[in-house]
C-alpha cells in the first residue's frame, strides 16, 4: 500500500494529463458478483479512472428507476453487505491501482456495524465511500473510523446548498466532493442542467479537492460539456441500464468497453 | 380571519424552561426533546440526501417562529374549532366499561372533519406551507386517512395536492382514493416494493428532493428527518391536551392508562405528549402482530425490531439480517409499516411508554365488539388499541376504579372492502 491515497494519486496524474476523471458506477451483484468483477475490470481497461461500487439497499430514496430495479435485482439474486465485499476483494486483486468507491445508504452499514464495516472494508480493498444519507451532522462516528481506517470519506454538495453548508460539507470530505448535478435521484437526463457550471465554482471557491458531478450524466457530450469546469464525472444509471439490456448478450463486456471508451474520450481537453 | 377563539385555549401551561415557551409544549422535562439537532436520545435526527437539508432548515426555522406566532396559533385554533370540529368528546363507553370492569372513555376522534385525527396536522402543515410561500403539497398514505386530511386542506386553502400510495393500499381502502379524487388531488400508485405506506413515502421523498424548490411534503406521521416527528406530534397534541382537561372534568383524576394504536405514531403520540409528566399515568401503544408475532409476518419494530435508520430518522425497524428493510404484513393499512417514529424509540427504552402488539384476528374481533355493544365502527388500525383490553382483562389489570383512555382515531367507513372480505360479510 502506498503512502498516497489512490484517489489522491489518481487525479494528480489527471491534472497533469489535463484530463478529467471519469468515475463509473455498477451495482454490486447485478446480474451476478462475477459479472461485477468482469465488468468493473473490463471498465478499468477502457480507461475509466475509479468505480464507484453500489451496495445494494432496499430502499434507495434518492435513486431514480434505474438504480432502485438494480439494487432489487441484486438483492433478489443473494447479494448482501459480507458478498459486496467479498466481490470487492477479488475486483482489487485484479485491479492493484484502481480507485474504488463504495456507495450505499446508512442503514445497511449501520447493522453491519460502522467499525467492523470500515475495517472490512479497508481489508477488501475499498478507498473510499459515499453513503448517500449520511449528512455531516450524523457523520462524526463514521469520519472518524474511516480516519483510522485510512479510507476516504466524500460527502455530497447539491444545486440548494448554501455557502454555509459547502463549508461544512467541504470540510468533512476527503478524495473529492460529489456535486449532485440537480435537484432530484439518479436517473439518466437529455440535457445538462444551466445552473451547474455556477453550482460547481461556488463549490470551489468553499474547497481544493476535486468535485465530481454525478446525477444524470449519461453521454459523451455531458461528459465534455462538465469537463470544462467540473475535475470529474460520474456515470452511474446509463451503465447501470446497459449491462442489464444485455446481461445475457455474448458482447456485454465488449458493449461495457465501447462505452467507457466513448465516455473517457470525451474527458480529454487537449 | 375570525380571531374570537382566544389564544389562551391553546397555551394552558407556560414552561419553565429557557426557550420561548409553546403552546404545543407541556411542562415534563422528559418532554424537552428533541433537541436542537432533532435528537429524541439515540433517536431522531436527519438522514436525508444532502439536497432536502436547506428546506428542512426552512421548515424548522418557520416551524420555530410561527409555533409561537399568537396569530398563528389563534388561526389553527379557529380552523380545528369550526372546521375540524373540535373539541372531540371524551365519551364514556358504558357498555364496554360494564364488560371490561373499568372505566372506558373513548378520545373520539373519529369525529373529527374527514374521520381521522390525521387532520390536525394536515391543517398545521398546509397554514405553515402557506407562510412558506410553497403552493404544491406532496404526500403518502397507507389507509388513505391522511391522503385526505392533506387533500382536504389543500382544497381549502387553493394548494396543488399530489398524494402517493401503495398500490395494494389503493386497492383496500379505494373508498379514500375516491374522496381524494373528488377533493382534486392526484393519488399516484406506487408499484415499488411491496407497494405499501414504505414504498409511497420513498416515493413521495423522491419526488419532494426533485421539485424541492416549490413543494411541500406535508409527512403524515411522527417519523422522517428532523423537524417532523417534533412538529407532526406538537400539532396533535392538542388530542392528550384536550383529553387531559376532559377527563380531569369527568373525574377530578387523570386516567390510570392511556391507549393508542402504534403504525409511524402520529395518533399516540398525540394523545401520550400531554400525559408525560404525569407518571402515574401508563401509556400503552398498540402495534400490529399481523399474521402473529411469531409468523414473521407483522409490523410491529417496537415490540420486535432493532435499531436502524429508514426515511430520514434512526428508530427501531423491522430489518433483515442484513440490514435490508423487511417486508411488512398487518391488515391495517395505516399500521402496515416497517418504521416507526423516534420518539416512541425513546420513550420505549427509558421506560416511560410500553408497547404490545394485536394481531389481525384479535383487531377485526375488537372491531365487531366495539360496532355491536358501543355502535361505534372504528377503523382497522384503531381497533388493535381496543383489542389490548382483552389482554388487560386477562391479567387483572382493570378494576371498577381503573380509568382507561382510548384514542378512538379513525372511524371505519374505509375499511368496509377489507372486512367484509375478512369476516365474509354482505352476502
Amino acid at each position: 500500500m502506498s503512502l498516497q491515497r489512490r484517489l489522491q494519486t489518481t487525479f494528480a496524474q489527471l491534472k497533469e494529463k489535463d484530463e478529467t476523471a471519469l468515475i463509473a458506477f455498477v451495482t454490486a451483484g447485478d446480474p451476478t458478483p462475477e459479472d461485477t468483477i468482469e465488468i468493473v475490470t473490463a471498465l478499468a481497461e477502457s480507461g475509466v479512472d475509479a468505480v464507484e461500487i453500489g451496495v445494494p439497499f432496499s430502499d434507495p430514496l434518492a435513486d431514480g428507476p434505474a438504480i432502485q430495479a438494480s439494487s432489487q435485482r441484486a438483492l433478489d439474486g443473494g447479494m448482501t453487505v459480507f458478498r459486496t465485499l467479498e466481490t470487492v476483494r477479488e475486483i482489487r486483486k485484479r485491479n492493484p491501482d484502481l480507485p474504488l468507491i463504495l456507495m450505499t445508504y446508512y442503514n445497511p452499514i449501520l447493522h453491519y456495524g460502522l467499525a467492523r464495516y470500515a475495517q472490512d472494508a479497508k481489508a477488501a480493498g475499498a478507498d473510499a465511500h459515499i453513503v448517500t444519507d449520511l449528512t455531516p451532522e450524523e457523520a462524526h462516528e463514521w469520519k472518524a473510523l474511516s480516519e483510522q481506517n485510512d479510507l476516504d470519506t466524500v460527502f455530497l454538495l447539491a444545486p440548494t446548498s448554501t455557502e454555509v453548508r459547502m463549508k461544512i460539507v467541504s470540510e468533512l470530505s476527503s478524495g473529492f466532493l460529489y456535486c449532485v448535478s440537480r435537484t432530484g435521484v439518479t436517473g439518466a437526463n437529455q440535457n445538462v442542467s444551466d445552473e451547474l457550471a455556477g453550482v460547481v465554482s461556488r463549490i470551489k471557491a468553499h474547497s481544493a479537492l476535486p468535485v465530481c458531478v454525478g446525477f444524470g450524466v449519461s453521454e459523451p457530450s455531458h461528459v465534455a460539456t462538465i469537463s470544462h469546469y467540473a475535475d470529474g464525472v460520474i456515470v452511474g444509471s446509463a451503465l447501470v441500464n446497459l449491462i442489464h439490456q444485455h446481461k445475457t448478450d455474448d458482447n456485454l463486456l465488449p458493449l461495457v468497453r465501447d462505452f467507457a471508451l466513448s465516455l473517457k474520450a470525451a474527458t480529454k481537453k487537449g | 380571519m375570525p380571531t374570537t377563539m382566544p389564544v389562551s385555549t391553546m397555551s394552558p401551561t407556560p414552561l419553565p424552561t429557557s426557550s420561548p415557551a409553546s403552546p404545543f409544549t407541556p411542562e415534563s422535562p422528559l418532554s424537552r426533546v428533541p433537541d436542537e439537532r432533532g435528537r429524541f436520545g439515540d433517536y431522531g435526527g436527519r438522514f436525508v440526501p444532502e439536497t432536502l437539508i436547506p428546506a428542512l432548515d426552512e421548515i424548522a426555522e418557520a416551524y420555530t417562529r410561527y409555533k409561537n406566532d399568537p396569530e398563528f396559533v389563534g388561526q389553527l385554533a379557529y380552523y380545528l374549532r369550526d372546521y375540524v370540529g373540535r373539541e372531540t368528546p371524551l365519551y364514556l363507553a358504558e357498555r364496554f366499561s360494564e364488560r371490561y370492569g373499568a372505566k372506558i372513555y373513548l378520545k373520539r376522534e373519529d369525529l373529527c372533519h374527514t374521520g381521522a385525527h390525521k387532520i390536525n396536522n394536515a391543517l398545521g402543515q398546509a397554514l405553515l406551507t402557506k407562510r412558506m410561500g410553497k403552493r404544491r403539497i406532496i404526500a403518502e398514505t397507507g389507509a388513505g386517512q391522511h391522503g385526505v386530511a392533506t387533500a382536504t386542506v389543500c382544497a381549502r386553502f387553493d394548494m396543488t395536492c399530489e398524494v402517493y400510495m401503495g398500490e395494494e393500499d389503493t386497492r383496500r381502502q379505494s373508498l379514500n382514493v375516491a374522496r381524494m379524487q373528488l377533493l382534486g388531488a392526484k393519488v399516484i400508485p406506487v408499484t415499488s416494493g411491496s407497494g405499501t405506506l414504505k414504498d409511497a413515502t420513498n416515493e413521495a421523498m423522491r419526488d419532494w428532493v426533485t421539485n424541492v424548490r416549490d413543494t411541500h411534503y406535508i409527512i403524515g406521521s411522527v417519523v422522517g428527518p428532523h423537524p417532523y416527528p417534533e412538529m407532526v406530534r406538537d400539532f396533535h397534541s392538542v388530542i392528550g391536551k384536550e383529553a387531559r382537561v376532559q377527563v380531569l372534568e369527568k373525574e377530578g383524576r387523570l386516567p390510570d392508562f392511556v391507549l393508542a394504536c402504534v403504525g409511524g405514531g402520529s395518533n399516540a403520540m398525540g394523545i401520550f405528549y400531554p400525559f408525560i409528566g404525569d407518571a402515574n399515568v401508563r401509556l400503552i401503544g398498540i402495534e400490529a402482530a399481523g399474521l402473529g408475532m411469531n409468523s414473521g409476518r407483522h409490523c410491529a419494530p417496537l415490540t420486535a425490531g432493532t435499531r436502524g435508520v429508514l426515511h430520514g430518522s434512526a428508530s427501531y425497524l423491522m430489518q433483515d439480517s442484513d440490514g435490508q428493510v423487511a417486508l411488512t404484513h398487518s391488515i391495517s393499512a395505516g399500521l402496515d409499516y416497517p418504521g416507526v417514529g423516534p420518539e416512541h424509540a425513546y420513550l420505549k427504552d427509558i421506560g416511560r411508554a410500553e408497547y404490545v402488539a394485536a394481531t389481525d384476528r384479535e383487531a377485526l374481533d375488537a372491531l365487531q365488539l366495539l360496532a355491536r355493544e358501543e355502535g361505534l365502527i372504528t377503523a382497522l388500525e384503531t381497533a388493535h388499541a381496543f383489542a389490548h383490553l382483552e389482554k388487560m382483562k386477562a391479567q387483572g389489570q382493570l378494576t371498577p376504579d381503573t380509568i382507561v383512555i382510548i384514542n378512538n382515531s379513525g372511524r371505519g367507513d374505509k375499511d368496509m372492502n377489507t372486512v367484509v372480505e375478512a369476516l365474509g360479510l354482505g352476502k
